[in-house]
């Protein structure tokens, strides 16, 4: 098995608010392997996106901030780095793209500038060499006529070429790890495909690991090797993909596929987990998808289950159905 | 480019002649003239009439716009009546004492605005930035004529460190660098007070730019580069922040010839706003319209100067 990249180890960030505290990660542990896949899934505000921008340190503080925990990568406690020291390995060694393209890129600076910029930073490269760099990864994240392109403004691509440009960035320094926070949402299907096809490429080409966040298992089924499944803040489940789809344990994973709708099988209605996400703030000491779970028991409502493996080592979930403890209560 | 500027300058023509039938119009209703602003009790009827007609001001009001307008376009500006020189000259003389205060005003106020703006948006609701808005808000609520009084009650008259009003010291007949100190201790006070008072809206201007900026995506971006908290700052959310104030850059132009009338009444500023606002008491009509005239056009050629200066800022609405 391939060696731990990343682990985090019982992260905890919350978010102060007027109407009181958001554990919006709350004791998240997980380990990604070196050139590994791993999704995160879960709905909007369950705490995915907040735990990889703890992973690169970008929490806005105020209100946000890391409470506990560890974030080891390669063995070392990136909580405890300086801020110097942390922004030499932010955009070098960890690098990150985002969910709007449109947006994502200064409407003011050229292309070529936006890329060169961490290739003279991290990489020590002259302006020349840097604009040689760039040119070159713009041509391996398939966009034609590099040069031009170097000079253009962001306003001047196409989404799907400006989240191909946000690539580039990312791989300019040869990362470790890639953390891609919902890269296509805002992109058309066909541009979809076409950017998970090349994060793919590069994957295979350089080896880097990858932290998918997203909340559509087609992109899940597609790219991961190893899933990790967010519920209020609460990781609540994690195994491989194919035994994930297989074999789904916590019956939120389970709504979430059935939730999928699949090519030619006509359906009246497609399922939905009923009810809502609960409000986050100031949340009881039970499992928070009891009240929406057909399954729920008198323990789901006063005690958090605990999160372990129940059979296979990979596999692990959150729910009181795999514990023999319910009986003893 | 050129095409752009040359087609902006003609649309002005249509305009100006609007401006000026706006004026003429507001003037010609206001009662009174130059004859009776004078209030001479000696002057007989018939004295008055005869002046009146030698001035022109006999004749009805849509022929002396014609008349006005007219040498306006030949570039007559005509004479000012209080002054009697062309009204160009009474400009040429003053307009540069006003400009002197108003330079130095615009050079300093948007430079505290710009860095206190920057800084106080960048840490929002710390101690520093409470400080720069309750300051900002003495600033923007205090009338100009108390900030001058006041600061001429301790500067110049308990610290007597500058002199109370006037730009040169009488009987001083300074040349070169001494003349230079002089005129610089006498601006100092009025400078201050302009300073004061534009700062304090700017700085308003520049901190919520620069936040609604620093929360946009391309700023994490930046961070997630690893950059240095000062290029995110100045290089990428600088530029983007000083786009939108480009505009008050555009209508600062006409303010910069325009004179704070209040401000040189209390320093005793020669300069231009003060005599305006006596052309205007006097029904002085050529200087008074001819220099109303020349304010609109600084400030539709302030707008062109700030659309021209978007373009150079602002890539997505550079002209090809």
């Amino acid at each position: 098995m391939a060696k731990d990249l990343v682990e985090f180890r019982n992260l905890e960030t919350h978010f102060q608010t007027t109407a009181g505290t958001v554990k919006a990660v709350d004791n998240v542990s997980f380990i990604i392997r070196e050139g590994e896949t791993l999704c995160v899934v879960g709905e909007s505000g369950c705490g995915k996106s907040v735990t990889a921008m703890s992973l690169m340190q970008l929490i806005e503080s105020p209100p946000g901030k890391i409470v506990g925990g560890e974030i080891l990568f390669e063995g070392e406690d990136l909580l405890k780095l300086s801020k110097r020291e942390m922004s030499r390995i932010r955009g070098n060694q960890i690098s990150m793209i985002f969910q709007e393209p449109m947006s994502s890129l200064n409407p003011v600076l050229t292309i070529g500038n936006q890329i060169s910029e961490p290739l003279m930073l991290h990489m020590l490269l002259d302006r020349k060499a840097a604009k040689k760099r760039a040119i070159e990864l713009i041509n391996l994240v398939g966009i034609s006529r590099p040069e031009k392109i170097f000079d253009s403004y962001p306003h001047e691509l196409s989404g799907g070429m400006r989240q191909r440009i946000m690539i580039a960035i990312a791989l300019s320094c040869d990362p470790k790890l890639l953390i891609a926070d919902e890269p296509t949402t805002a992109l058309d299907v066909t541009i979809q495909a076409q950017i998970l096809d090349l994060m793919r490429d590069i994957k295979q080409k350089l080896n880097t690991s990858i932290l998918l966040i997203t909340h559509d298992l087609g992109v899940v089924a597609e790219m991961a090797d190893y899933v990790v499944v967010m519920y209020a803040g609460k990781v609540i489940e994690e195994a491989p993909v194919l035994e994930l789809f297989q074999d789904p344990q916590h019956p939120y994973t389970k709504g979430l596929l059935k939730a999928k709708p699949i090519i030619n099988q006509k359906q009246e209605r497609l399922y939905s987990i009923p009810g809502q996400v609960p409000n986050p703030i100031d949340l009881e000491d039970n499992c928070h998808f009891h009240d929406r779970c057909e399954f729920c028991m008198d323990i789901c409502k006063v005690k958090q289950p605990p999160f372990r493996s129940h059979g296979k080592d990979t596999h692990k979930s959150a729910c009181w159905l795999y514990e023999e403890e319910r009986e003893v209560l | 480019m050129k095409q752009y500027i040359i087609r902006r300058l003609l649309q002005m023509i249509p305009t100006l002649i609007g401006i000026s039938i706006i004026i003429f119009a507001i003037s010609a209703m206001v009662p009174g003239d130059y004859i009776t602003a004078r209030a001479n009790p000696n002057m007989s009827i018939e004295k008055q009439e005869q002046l009146r007609s030698i001035y022109g001001l006999d004749k009805p009001d849509y022929q002396r716009y014609f008349i006005w307008a007219g040498n306006m376009v030949k570039g007559n500006f005509g004479d000012s009546m209080q002054h009697k020189q062309p009204v160009t000259t009474v400009i040429n003389t003053y307009v540069w004492n006003s400009f002197i205060i108003g330079i130095f005003a615009l050079f300093f106020s948007w430079f505290i605005a710009m860095i206190t703006g920057i800084f106080s948006a960048k840490f929002q609701y710390s101690f520093f930035d409470k400080i720069v808005t309750l300051l900002v808000f003495i600033c923007m609520s205090l009338p100009s004529f108390f900030i001058g009084l006041l600061l001429i009650k301790f500067f110049a008259l308990d610290m007597k460190l500058f002199p109370v009003g006037g730009m040169i010291t009488s009987g001083l007949n300074a040349r070169g660098w001494e003349y230079f100190i002089d005129v610089l201790k006498h601006s100092f006070l009025p400078i201050m007070v302009l300073t004061m008072l534009s700062t304090g809206s700017l700085t308003r201007y520049f901190r919520t730019s620069m936040l609604e900026v620093i929360r946009q995506d391309y700023i994490r971006t930046a961070r997630a580069k690893g950059l240095k908290e000062r290029t995110v700052i100045f290089k990428h959310a600088f530029r983007n922040a000083m786009i939108p104030a480009i505009t008050l850059l555009g209508f600062e132009l006409p303010g910069l010839f325009g004179g704070a009338m209040i401000l040189e009444q209390i320093f005793v500023w020669p300069g231009v706003g003060h005599i305006y606002l006596n052309s205007i008491n006097m029904r002085d009509y050529p200087f008074m319209l001819g220099f109303t005239i020349f304010l609109a056009m600084l400030t539709l050629l302030g707008n062109l100067l700030a659309d021209v200066l978007y373009g150079i800022a602002d890539p997505r609405i550079r002209l090809k």
